[in-house]
């Protein structure tokens, strides 16, 4: 059984649906991406999926279970999400956020279980945050606030990581890193991740399952080297491309046509693959 | 990690964390609160000795200053203290809530609601009922705007901004409906009104101390108990509700607290402005963001804000007794100023 | 959404369409109250005057001067309104939320507690230079921080401006019954009781600002879309936002030196104008002065049928108008989203 699926889920927030009718199953254990164009529906189909949004039609499930059925608590103990562009208030401490990743777990008389501990030191041992557990967030580069808010919902515990492009804002190193984490921690616990992605490479190079969304439902989905073809770029992002091979780790790469400086020797060190 | 002290009980059903810093400023302000109000209580148009005070309260006194004492002065000052308290906490959990530091029950209409109620028992009613029903006139006032403001408010769910604007809109429409009265009302039932609506603890007796109090008593308690989606719910909605909280029926009980805390209070003082909206700033500068530190902090700020405005009020212009009202907008509202200036990169 | 009058054609059709609007607030203003006055009997007052008719004299003295002090504070405060909403790009802008308002009664109160001033006339002035300083600190206070002026930001600043002096107002009042008394129906908002003359030192400002509200309309169409693109095109930004800025400041502050704390119509017009004509401000000008004329002219009037024989002070009248107007605007939410 897929832990988490969708079934004939329709999604709108006036008049017009953003999606209609879209059935997906998430693979478990796996890092699924979302892509496609601006404005096509993907984040709002994670956001749906995070409980964020009400569906008009169609169900979001969980275990089998219709998410919206569900207590938020329950959720929370099973799906942790990362919003786009979190803000944390001023002068809070980066110690003060993470442990807010225990909420589902607390009562009245409950605030700081052993668990709690252990799960809050380890979120930030994971993150290479222990430096910086006093520090106000606000202070922090770029790549170390995310990875503080990566921490919270490490923290939560949950087997389902949901990440609303997690990467956007970062520069290029920050942004291999919090993916590198992802990778990792999707490698040693087998957590289950579906971020949305805008670069199409960096997804293709880190996803094991991709959805491309286009004109309010799936156009395709399978392991990016199957789907990502010229015709799928064309269709999805309206963009003329050839598809080669990464260099590093041979996933497939999206080179777009267009204007920019020709170099000679560049064309013949692609015809070496 | 050492800032923080942890405790469980050894079956763990029990365990907090707590600040140390915030255990430390608590205990230093509690001392400075007594000392102040110590002084306080001897200080007046008579000026008494602290030490007799001390003795009074102890049950050690000659008796000749019990009247002072204990009839004008203590229960004026904790009338005082309790409605500075509450405005202190009210304000902490707007701010909190509509995600902005300058939110008070006053910026979004509370206050003004429950004006209009108590300015229309003064012209209308104060004839036939007696004026010990006017706070509860303007509890109900308080409570009546913010059931409106929030239903208006309301679209599929209740957004700050949204709460915000609604609110000093109707605030607006209520100080209109205000100065009507104003204009309406006979010269005395005028300057009455004025008179509450500038904020005064003159004539405060233990009976609205022993009125106040529950109020106080449950509601601050209450508030504690709602910090962790405190805290939660100033991630942002899409945050909090991830990490499980019910944030609109959260944000409704967190609302439901703040109204009633500020709808005692400016029950039994009158219009007190400001409070709110600065004893939690004050607070965050000593004991950081966590919300469940800053609850205890900011009614002990805010309870002394009052009570020495109040002390100032009826010391500084001897013979007259003024409204500690102005006292506390006059430094209230400069303050509100600079911390406008202070905040301008958000 | 398509405004009502999308051709220049159709938007000539509705200005003469407002300036019978207009017109006819204009002369129910003079006809309507207290004692009721048939038309025949106005049109007379005005061609053939009969010194001894009593009804000729109402409607000459305390009518007219009424009507025309309602019809020039209406449409000053409308354009005012509209000239705020563009300069700050937030529809929820309104000399009353500005803190101008405000101001201006701390200054009246100030004259009266310490320099015992105590003509109507007098207070004009004094009212007036209370909104420029009031008007200053806002747009200073709003404009603080990296993205300048935001809509919460300058609404908040209002606050915090209309907070300050309303409290030092209180501070003065609360210690006077008799200062009290003296300011309160000014406080509410009034345009009755004041003769033609007061307005005459103030009128030669108004116009003035009115017609070179009119002539700026196309600068400020340019400086909407925003101040990066203006600059682009070659407009000198921070002169057109100067010259804005003191019209809103003559306009609303004469408002309110005239005829006291007068609310909402600088808010609601503009927006009613704006589905009307769309966002041209040279439309957006002329439609907001008969618009804004007409809606005091009818409040006033409303006012004085209310709570007979009280009557309602317009601020009032204006506010209960315009909250659930407000509230309107704050649902819909103003990011056209």
């Amino acid at each position: 059984m897929y832990a988490l699926e969708t079934k004939s889920l329709t999604l709108s927030y006036g008049n017009d649906p953003i999606i209609d009718n879209l059935s997906l199953q998430i693979p478990q254990g796996k890092i699924t991406v979302f892509v496609g164009s601006n404005g096509c529906g993907k984040s709002t189909l994670l956001r749906s999926i995070a409980r964020l949004l009400k569906p008009q039609k169609g169900a979001v499930l969980l275990d089998g279970k219709e998410i919206t059925k569900l207590r938020t608590k329950e959720v929370a103990r099973n799906m942790a999400v990362l919003p786009q562009g979190p803000i944390a208030p001023e002068g809070l401490t980066v110690m003060q956020l993470v442990k807010q990743g225990r909420y589902p777990y607390h009562n009245l008389l409950q605030h700081w279980s052993k668990e709690d501990e252990q799960m809050v030191r380890k979120a930030l041992k994971d993150t290479n945050l222990e430096q910086l557990v006093d520090r106000p967030v606000d202070s922090l580069s770029g790549g170390q606030r995310q990875r503080a808010w990566v921490a919270m919902t490490l923290a939560q515990g949950t087997d389902i990581l949901l990440l609303d492009e997690p990467t956007t804002y970062l520069d290029m190193a920050h942004q291999i890193d919090i993916l590198d984490l992802l990778f990792e921690l999707n490698e040693k616990e087998q957590r289950t991740i579906v971020m949305v992605l805008h670069d199409l490479n960096l997804a293709s190079r880190y996803a094991h399952h991709m959805v491309a969304i286009h004109n309010k439902t799936i156009y395709d989905q399978g392991k990016p080297e199957d789907i990502i073809t010229s015709e799928m770029v064309r269709n999805v992002f309206q963009m003329e491309c050839d598809i080669s091979v990464d260099m590093l780790f041979g996933t497939p790469i999206c080179i777009p046509h267009g204007r920019g400086r020709v170099i000679k020797s560049g064309r013949k060190a692609m015809s070496l693959i | 990690m050492n800032k923080y002290l942890s405790l469980r009980n050894r079956s763990g059903t029990v365990s907090f964390l707590l600040e140390k810093k915030a255990i430390a400023t608590f205990l230093v302000l509690v001392c400075v609160f007594i000392i102040l109000f110590l002084g306080g209580l001897s200080v007046g148009s008579t000026m008494l000795h602290p030490i007799e005070v001390i003795k009074h309260l102890f049950g050690l006194g000659s008796g000749e200053y019990t009247f002072i004492i204990e009839t004008l002065r203590l229960p004026r000052m904790i009338v005082a203290s309790l409605v500075g308290a509450a405005l202190g906490v009210s304000g902490l959990i707007l701010q909190g809530m509509i995600r902005n530091p300058l939110g008070s029950p006053d910026i979004i209409g509370i206050t003004g609601g429950a004006s209009f109620a108590a300015v229309l028992f003064i012209n209308y009613f104060s004839n036939t009922f007696s004026i010990k029903w006017l706070p509860l006139a303007a509890i109900a006032g308080a409570g009546v705007m913010s059931l409106l403001i929030y239903f208006l408010a309301w679209k599929r769910g209740v957004t700050p901004v949204r709460l915000v604007l609604i609110g000093i809109g109707m605030a607006a429409a209520a100080s209109a409906m205000t100065t009507m009265m104003l204009v309406l009302g006979d010269n005395y039932a005028t300057s009455q009104a004025y008179l509450w609506l500038t904020g005064s603890v003159y004539g405060a007796n233990w009976q609205h101390v022993y009125a106040l109090l529950p109020w106080v008593l449950i509601f601050i308690p209450l508030a504690l108990l709602f910090s962790k989606t405190a805290n939660a719910q100033e991630l942002g909605d899409s945050v909090a509700s991830g990490l499980g909280v019910s944030v609109q029926r959260h944000r409704f009980g967190l609302l439901l607290i703040s109204v009633a805390l500020a709808g005692a209070a400016v029950a039994f003082a009158g219009a007190i402005g400001f409070v709110g909206l600065i004893a939690p700033h004050i607070a965050r500068k000593l004991v950081g963001r966590s919300f469940g530190s800053l609850l205890p902090v900011t009614a002990l700020i805010g309870g002394m804000i009052v009570f020495l405005a109040d002390v100032v009020a009826r010391t500084a212009f001897l013979p007259l007794d003024l409204p500690a009202g102005i006292f506390v907008s006059g430094i209230g509202a400069p303050f509100f100023i600079y911390l406008l200036y202070r905040n301008r990169h958000q | 959404m398509n405004p009502l009058f999308p051709h220049t054609t159709s938007k000539w059709l509705g200005l003469a369409l407002g300036f019978c609007l207009f017109a006819a607030s204009f002369v129910a203003s003079i006809a309507f109250g207290q004692t009721r006055i048939a038309f025949g009997t106005v049109v007379d007052a005005f061609f053939h005057y009969d010194q001894h008719s009593t009804e000729h004299l109402i409607i000459t003295t305390t009518r007219l001067s009424r009507a025309v002090i309602a019809a020039v504070i209406g449409a000053s405060l409308a354009i005012a309104g509209a000239l705020m909403q563009a300069l700050t790009r937030n529809p929820l802008a309104s000399p009353s939320i500005f803190g101008i308002n405000a101001g201006a009664v701390f200054f009246v109160v100030m004259a009266i507690t310490f320099f015992s001033m105590h003509s109507l006339s007098q207070y004009m002035w004094i009212a007036f230079i209370g909104a420029g300083v009031s008007a200053i600190m806002v747009y200073m206070l709003g404009s603080l921080g990296r993205d300048g002026l935001s809509p919460i930001k300058i609404v908040l600043a209002g606050s915090a401006i209309t907070a300050l002096f309303v409290s030092l107002t209180q501070g003065l009042l609360v210690v006077s019954e008799q200062n009290l008394q003296a300011v309160l129906f000014w406080l509410a908002g009034s345009v009755a009781g004041r003769s033609l003359e007061m307005l005459e030192p103030v009128m030669p400002f108004m116009a003035a600002a009115w017609g070179i509200a009119l002539l700026i309309g196309r600068s400020v169409n340019i400086l909407t879309s925003g101040d990066d693109i203006a600059k682009g095109l070659g407009q000198r930004t921070v002169a057109v936002k100067m010259l804005m800025a003191v019209v809103i400041v003559i306009l609303a502050g004469g408002s309110v030196a005239i005829g006291g704390s007068i609310g909402f119509i600088g808010l609601i017009v503009p927006h009613i104008v704006r589905g009307l004509v769309g966002v041209d401000y040279r439309w957006i000008i002329p439609f907001c002065a008969f618009i804004g004329a007409s809606l005091l002219l009818l409040s006033d009037v409303a006012a004085r049928f209310i709570i007979m024989p009280q009557e309602v002070p317009i601020g009032v009248m204006t506010a209960l108008i315009g909250t659930p107007f407000f509230i309107y605007i704050a649902r819909r939410g103003f990011n056209k989203e």
